[in-house]
């Protein structure tokens, strides 16, 4: 079955300020959002994450360029005219309504008979197990409620597109989990395609089917979470999601995807790179450090180095190593129980590598 | 709780100051009270307690005509100028920022800048000219002024309350279908109430007190109780002044009060 698309961002430019000012929030942006898709918009504050969001959500307008909703362009509707609901940061509940009036709004504006958005709101409550808090002022229930309330809201006009903007920044570590679950399950159980905007790459990794890598008005890659965390096309990419290594490189062969590289140690070992680039010349290769290993140096190690540092995290240790060419590298290795893996600081070790753990960057 | 690096209290005569401020501010309008429950005709010595000047005052028809006339006034001058002041807000807050929005703040303020007897002058000068022209003779001259020079002491809330309102709010109601018109029926309007409470006391007591302009725009049998009063006492002041002042500081206290509890409300 072909993949239908719910959100088709077509060429979308938005400029902000004027003369010498003006800078790109959105820099000819394209990307396709599968419909029941949970779509991530990922990237540093400032990469232009939430002015995409916005002009989804109808409360900008786009410089240039379409925003189709299923082949219709909504880019020039007003937002009250978009089968389309935001929840936001700040939750934006209406603090003269009660939760119930609340999840009402929405459906009173379309218009619905009153039994409607009665069962309605009933089953919306359900959904987000609020019952029992219909008739409480939003001042009085705790922000993890409050962010329940704001979901059902959104939710209750069975919108065609939900979007979130960081919707769980302001909420303590634990409750973060449980919410990440939740809306997990309320995007399986409702069907909704869901556009998650955030900065916190985890929370991307933990409940994305696919992730747009954002910077600086641009989206540099749009992958499953696997993609985006084993196959990084740019170093931005590699960088911002989770710790990594970068290592130099000379391009031996390279064809149908497979490339061998040949390391500044002299020793030659087989790399991915990403579809559509022909890799030749000086390289950088990336390699994250549990796909590492250290051991004594010997004839399979694909590096030499002397241990700058060990860092003990319980569950797994870090080995900060200077290779013999200069580069920083890190290992991470998972802890047994007796004690950790028997390297000590300045010992000199050598890295090996696991089959099939180093990408080609294009850049 | 923490302790303050600095506390104003500790300075030097800081009690001495705040003592003088508050009996410059009270101890005449005490005495004032006190002298209207005087028996005697003077207002400087005690002659035992009585209510007379009160009754007196109740009795007086002219007292009572310009008590009338100021209320009517002031509830008619407040609501306009409420109305006024909540749409130059709404304007001046609710747009994209644009050239000159900020000369326009100044402009909506600016009659608390010009000297209020200047604007009393040219308000006389104007309206006898209207009046020449249409010869109307009723009390439009002086609701329309009044409207006037409360606008910005309604604005003012207003604007302050909607400025500290969530933007997102609005937003919030647009993404749920609001049309314009019913976000703003449904979200702002309910949620700025207590500015324009505010606004419309402010406006409402500005209005009542004012003599200045009211004494140059009123034609002849337009007095409002503080033109009235001032006219007595060019005459020599009895206890009768002290009661109608006493009674109107009263009624001012429990009109704000009303105001302030039900704008609390609200909120």
């Amino acid at each position: 079955m072909p993949d239908k698309n719910a959100i088709e961002v077509r060429d979308v430019s938005k400029l902000f300020g004027t003369g010498d000012a003006q800078f790109a929030a959105l820099d000819n942006v394209s990307v396709s959002i599968r419909e029941n898709e949970f779509f991530t918009l990922l990237g540093p504050s400032g990469c232009g994450k939430t002015t995409l969001l916005r002009l989804i959500a109808g409360f900008d307008y786009p410089t240039d360029g379409q925003i189709l909703l299923y082949g219709q362009d909504i880019a020039p509707l007003p937002p009250f005219k978009r089968p389309v609901n935001t929840v936001f940061q700040s939750y934006a509940l209406f603090p003269h309504m009660t939760v119930g009036q609340n999840i009402a709004f929405g459906l009173e504006m379309l218009g619905k008979p009153k039994a409607e958005i009665e069962a309605r709101v009933a089953e919306m409550l359900k959904l987000v197990r609020m019952e029992a808090l219909k008739d409480r002022k939003t001042s009085q229930i705790s922000g993890g409620q409050q962010q329940r309330v704001a979901l059902a809201r959104a939710l209750a006009p069975q919108p065609k597109v939900l979007l979130l903007d960081e919707p769980l920044s302001a909420l303590d570590y634990k409750l973060r989990k449980e919410m990440q679950i939740e809306l997990k399950r309320l995007q399986h159980e409702t069907g909704i395609t869901f556009i998650f905007v955030t900065h916190d790459q985890e929370e991307a990794l933990t409940m994305s089917d696919r992730i747009a890598v954002m910077s600086a008005g641009k989206i540099l890659q749009v992958g499953s979470p696997w993609d985006i965390y084993d196959r990084p096309a740019v170093r931005f990419v590699a960088d911002f999601i989770g710790e990594t290594n970068f290592l130099h490189a000379d391009v031996v062969s390279a064809n149908d995807g497979r490339a061998t590289v040949r390391l500044s140690s002299g020793k030659e070992i087989p790399a991915t790179f990403p579809s559509g680039s022909s890799p030749q010349g000086k390289v950088t290769l990336v390699v994250r450090p549990e796909h590492a290993r250290v051991a004594a140096p010997n004839g399979t190690s694909a590096h030499v180095g002397h241990i700058e540092n060990v860092v003990y995290l319980g569950t797994d240790t870090h080995f900060h190593v200077r290779l013999d060419d200069g580069t920083p590298f890190i290992v991470r290795q998972q802890n047994s129980r007796n004690g950790h893996n028997g390297f000590a600081k300045a010992e000199r070790v050598g890295i090996e590598f696991g089959q099939d753990v180093a990408q080609i960057l294009k850049d | 709780m923490a302790k303050r690096r600095f506390d104003l209290k500790a300075l030097p005569g800081f009690t001495t100051i705040a003592v003088i401020c508050f009996v410059a501010l009270y101890l005449p309008i005490i005495i004032l009270v006190a002298y209207a429950f005087n028996a005697a005709t003077s207002t400087s010595e005690w002659g035992g307690f009585s209510l007379k000047w009160f009754a007196s005052a109740w009795n007086n028809d002219q007292v009572i005509d310009a008590t009338i006339r100021s209320f009517q006034i002031a509830v008619l001058a407040a609501t306009f100028a409420t109305i006024a002041a909540t749409m130059a807000a709404l304007a001046t807050t609710r747009t994209k920022a644009y050239r000159g929005l900020t000369f326009k703040y100044a402009f909506i303020n600016q009659p608390l800048m010009v000297p209020e007897i200047v604007t009393a002058v040219a308000l006389l000068i104007f309206f006898s000219r209207i009046k020449v022209w249409t010869g109307y003779a009723g009390l439009g001259y002086l609701i329309g002024a009044h409207t006037a020079f409360c606008i910005p002491f309604a604005y003012l809330p207003i604007r302050a309350r909607l400025e500290s309102m969530d933007l997102t709010l609005e937003r919030a109601a647009a993404d749920l279908y609001a049309t314009p018109f019913k976000a703003f029926r449904r979200v702002t309007l309910p949620l700025l109430w207590p500015g324009i409470l505010a606004g419309f006391m402010l406006a409402f007591v500005i209005s009542l007190d004012d003599v200045v302009i009211t004494n140059f725009v009123k034609l002849g049998g337009q007095d409002t109780l503080p033109t009235y009063m001032l006219g007595q006492i060019r005459r020599g002041i009895t206890p009768e002044i002290n009661a109608i002042s006493t009674a109107f500081l009263l009624l001012s206290i429990l009109i704000v009060t009303l105001f302030f509890f039900a704008s609390r409300k609200r909120d």
